[in-house]
């Protein structure tokens, strides 16, 4: 029995047979980066906040990887007051992000609807892919070596967080939640940034023959290395995504006094 | 899982067609291919539908079952709800010849531009690799050819780009020369121009419908991207080139 008369082909922005609730991923993923987004602008413009205990004695130093490294007084003192010091950064880590090829995969398919999912139509305008004025997605490997020079950065910010000053005036070392959450930041950053396809690529994707070249053992392990971690390079980029926002969001906090670094009655016992 | 389901299977060609019920009994283990069979044995013996193998081992029959692209013979029928009809489709990407079977011959007219494996010497052929090198390459041996991440891909699917593009089938193909170590070809070029890797933006629907598992864009199209940016957008590269290269 001949239910319809079909078309062999539908073409068509959202077009699809699929009957499964193939929307639900890129709504997330538009969802997830829109909130993102928001937040990380409004932290920049917002200003403030961004570091706890900054000159005061006794307690280790927080910094908000969004504002990190900070520019020393005498630099920032120069800036307008409405130029916010994470401008002069977030071109770095935002860079690497944005030509990044998972979510190069996410943007397109969220926002460019560039196909929305997988066997679903899209508008069929004129397409270039990433040829032309898409070439710029080739920068990524430039931006991988900043944000190797970023996880050094961080990497110190989280032993300044650990570094207290004693009561005899000397220096210790002592770990807060405020030092915890900046070392899972930094360890989160590094797995995204170390299971980076143009990582892979560097260490040793572009070798044919590891059989061949110098340091063959090294290569391959460093190589094999990155494929392990690349293999869930999506889980990195988001874990690492959140957990920036998740800092920032915790020095905003402990530096506007919302939340104690640590319990007034903790802070007396270790003093006693 | 219900005793019946009903297929509504598209007949015609490719200019046009009609999508067709057909009522037929669901065993245990059936899968989507085994309910055409029963189709052609007790309703329509002139139906048209490509196979061989019956193991996902030929890849000859690929279809879009509800919409998605997939192996008929590896698509079991108990996944599907009870009470729904399931629409078989032929792949969009490719002339339709009739009902169930497309014309791939597209896809070998591409093939025939990669040039095969190149020994540089004659020792060359002598010298053993090591078994990682073997490992590496032996994911791309894996593919089937059928075509089902040629048919998802929506630069092909939805821009028709056919005769710039070569397509994720392709990128592994040539993944697999470009990365043996004993190879001494280049096919940058032929990717960056008369393949058009440069169309691809890596959204992975390929990997997304490979029945084998080939990881197509991790392995095999993004290291690829990143050998045509070392030859052709890599500035410090060519500059390296130009000062080191006799």
């Amino acid at each position: 029995m001949a239910s319809e008369v079909s078309a062999p082909r539908e073409y068509g922005l959202g077009k699809t047979e699929r009957r499964d609730s193939w929307w639900v991923g890129p709504l997330a993923t538009a969802l997830g980066f829109g909130a993102f987004i928001l937040y990380s602008t409004f932290r920049d413009i917002y200003n403030d906040d961004y570091v706890s205990f900054e000159g005061r004695a006794g307690w280790g130093e927080l910094l908000s990887p969004f504002y990190s490294p900070l520019p020393p007084e005498s630099i920032r003192g120069l800036l307008p007051i409405w130029f916010s010091p994470a401008f002069l950064i977030l071109w770095a880590p935002g860079g690497f992000r944005l030509t990044c090829y998972y979510y190069r995969k996410a943007y397109y398919r969220a926002y460019f609807l560039d196909p929305p999912a997988c066997a679903v139509g899209e508008s069929r305008s004129k397409y270039r892919g990433e040829t032309r004025l898409f070439l710029f997605q080739n920068l990524h490997r430039y931006f991988l070596y900043f944000a190797l020079m970023f996880l050094v950065l961080l990497s110190i910010d989280v032993v300044r967080a650990c570094v207290f000053e004693s009561k005899d005036g000397g220096m210790t070392f002592g770990v807060s939640v405020g030092s915890l959450v900046l070392l899972a930041n930094v360890t989160l950053l590094s797995m995204y940034t170390f299971s980076c396809h143009s990582l892979r690529h560097l260490v040793g994707g572009n070798i044919d023959c590891f059989s061949c070249v110098a340091f063959r053992k090294g290569r391959y392990k460093l190589w094999k290395g990155t494929s392990f971690l690349n293999k869930n390079h999506m889980l990195w980029a988001w874990v690492s995504l959140f957990m920036v926002g998740f800092a920032d969001f915790y020095v905003w906090m402990v530096a506007s006094g919302t939340i104690p670094e640590m319990p007034d009655e903790l802070k007396e016992l270790i003093e006693k | 899982m219900s005793d019946e389901v009903i297929l509504k299977i598209y007949r015609g060609d490719d200019t046009s067609g009609e999508m067709v019920d057909y009522s037929v009994p669901v065993a245990p283990g059936m899968v989507v291919l085994d309910a055409i069979h029963t189709v052609q044995a007790t309703h329509a013996p002139d139906l048209a539908a490509r196979w061989n193998c019956k193991a996902g081992k030929c890849g000859s029959c690929g279809g879009e079952v509800n919409g998605k692209p997939r192996l008929m013979c590896m698509d079991r029928m108990d996944k599907y709800p009870d009470n729904e009809p399931i629409e078989i489709r032929p792949m969009k990407s490719f002339p339709i010849m009739k009902d169930l079977v497309y014309d791939v011959a597209w896809n070998y007219r591409v093939n025939e531009k990669i040039p095969p494996i190149e020994m540089a010497a004659e020792s060359d052929e002598e010298r053993l690799f090591s078994q990682e090198e073997a490992d590496r390459v032996q994911e791309f041996r894996k593919c089937i050819e059928c075509f089902l991440c040629q048919n998802v891909c929506y630069v092909i699917r939805e821009h028709d780009k056919k005769q710039e593009f070569g397509g994720p089938r392709f990128f592994v193909r040539v993944a697999g020369l470009e990365m043996h170590p004993l190879d001494k070809a280049n096919r940058l070029g032929l990717l960056k121009n008369d393949l058009g890797l440069g169309y691809c933006n890596i959204t992975k629907c390929c990997t997304e419908v490979c029945p084998e598992s080939i990881a197509i864009t991790d392995n095999a199209i993004i290291p690829l991207k990143e050998r045509v940016v070392d030859e052709f957008y890599d500035p410090v590269k060519k500059l390296f080139r130009v000062l080191f290269t006799k």
